[in-house]
């Protein structure tokens, strides 16, 4: 098997833009929406109401208890039969905000929930509000717990945005699969466009080192 | 004075007292941890709670800086407030509790992810609102007074456990209470750092702070309180001059207790 070197270097402008002005661009915007979702939805769990509570578990499950792509497929072609209709990028981003949220719920709850009992007390002892010593107090401990496992979770989420293609937003995977269409080098555009994901989640990778060293700057080694 | 109706203390309260506790009540499920305890600190005294694990000694400290709400009884903090934990009300006056008082924990409980400095002005200046230099200043000097100048920049797990308790009452004092509440606080430290520790709260108890200590140092209480309290079983047995209750003792659970204490094989 020969390669085509000529198609690899002609392809590599449409499938770095589907990655510059699609993938990545996807995967910030629906991560840092789905964290705040999710730090919402951790503390709803967490909530001493129950009302509150059984909403968050309830969220949780239906995000993890079913596919990612029926999901997506529900908000973008669902939605229009009751009258809503939803153009492709937002739609691909409330899919996406709305599955991370559900689980980065869970690892943001375990987080706070890691921190010791004690931390809350010293809040409570200095004079602090629950929310005061959440935000000075738990949160920053809680963070440096998270960062691995939220790691996981964007890392999952840059390979998810692929699904995307299914609805139309011209990203990485989509580009590849037109390139191939075309010159019918399905093998070629599709392993390029795995190293591509790949490179992208190394450089992730390589964040998630840089920000674990940081946060672990006060904790004995 | 608190609006809140009290109920008649049917103990004389004494004229000096910064503190006046009676009939605290607190159970855990079924379990009753506290039956009744009634308490009275004057100002500038050093008050003890000794007594065997599961006493309740830890649960009354900790319904006193509002970490427990009591089922009942009546907290009165002389002329300012009053706290009735039977109504409804004292969910939210339990800060007034909290504003007064300053605990110093078993396991320290400082701030792993803040310096020794920002575990002190932390109090001060977020929650008290106080000028951020005044509170560093202030701070500063503290930890001078307990023998940590110099390691203002560093994070507690840089220091050892008795170097991290007094990082701990500095804390505490930095926020100016009027009763300072310690929690068994060298039972976590290794035997030859208790010492330094035990020094600075007897330095403090000097200086005329009111202090409420549990503790299982008897030769401390013996040379610090004024008074020593004996529990066992959710009741107080026991109090007095730390003469009577540490050296002849009246109750025979006390006397069991003290000799458990002092041969402890």
């Amino acid at each position: 098997m020969t390669v085509n070197w000529a198609l690899v270097w002609e392809s590599l402008g449409p499938l770095l833009s589907g990655a510059i002005f699609g993938t990545i661009p996807l995967a910030l915007a629906s991560f840092g929406l789905g964290l705040i979702l999710a730090l919402l939805v951790a503390l709803m769990r967490l909530s001493r109401n129950r009302l509150v509570s059984a909403i968050a578990r309830t969220y949780i499950s239906i995000i993890r208890g079913t596919p990612l792509l029926v999901q997506l497929f529900v908000i973008f072609y669902g939605l229009p039969s009751v009258g809503i209709t939803i153009s492709p990028w937002p739609s691909a981003i409330i899919a996406f905000s709305l599955n991370v949220g559900g689980y980065a719920a869970e690892v943001i709850r375990a987080a706070i929930l890691s921190v010791p009992k004690g931390q809350w007390e010293a809040g409570h002892t200095i004079g602090m509000s629950r929310r005061q010593t959440l935000v000075r107090i738990i949160l920053p401990q809680a963070a440096r717990v998270s960062v691995p496992p939220l790691s996981n979770t964007f890392i999952s989420l840059v390979k998810d945005t692929s699904l995307a293609s299914l609805i139309l937003v011209t990203e990485l995977f989509r580009q590849a699969q037109q390139v191939a269409a075309f010159s019918q080098e399905f093998m070629l555009l599709y392993l390029e466009a795995a190293v591509i994901y790949w490179v992208i989640c190394l450089v992730l990778a390589g964040g998630q080192s840089a920000l674990e060293k940081r946060l672990d700057r006060y904790v004995a080694h | 004075m608190s609006p809140t109706d009290s109920p008649q203390p049917d103990a004389a309260v004494p004229e000096d007292a910064l503190l006046t506790v009676r009939g605290l009540r607190k159970a855990f499920g079924d379990h009753e941890v506290l039956k009744s305890i009634d308490l009275d600190v004057r100002r500038g005294e050093v008050v003890t709670l000794i007594g065997p694990s599961g006493s309740g000694k830890t649960t009354v400290l900790r319904c006193l800086n509002g970490l427990e709400v009591p089922d009942a009884g009546v907290a009165e903090f002389a002329g300012q407030l009053t706290v009735d934990f039977s109504t409804p009300m004292a969910k939210k006056q339990v800060y007034g509790l909290r504003d007064r008082s300053a605990m110093v924990f078993q396991h320290y409980n400082l701030f792993p992810h803040k310096t020794v400095l920002e575990n002190v002005i932390e109090g001060p200046v977020q929650v008290q609102k106080r000028a951020k230099a005044e509170a560093i200043q202030e701070a500063r000097d503290l930890l001078k007074r307990v023998g940590l100048a110099g390691k203002e920049n560093s994070y507690p797990f840089e220091l050892s456990g008795g170097q991290q308790q007094r990082v701990g009452i500095v804390r505490a004092l930095a926020l100016r209470p009027q009763l300072l509440l310690f929690d068994e606080p060298t039972s976590a430290l290794d035997p030859e750092l208790v010492g330094e520790v035990l020094t600075v709260i007897k330095e403090l108890a000097e200086e005329g702070w009111t202090m409420v200590v549990v503790t299982h140092e008897l030769a401390f209480a013996r040379q610090v309180a004024d008074e020593v309290i004996f529990m066992d079983g959710g009741v107080v047995v026991e109090r007095g001059h730390p003469d009577i209750v540490l050296r002849d003792p009246r109750e025979e659970r006390t006397r069991q207790f003290v000799d458990r204490l002092l041969n402890p094989f």
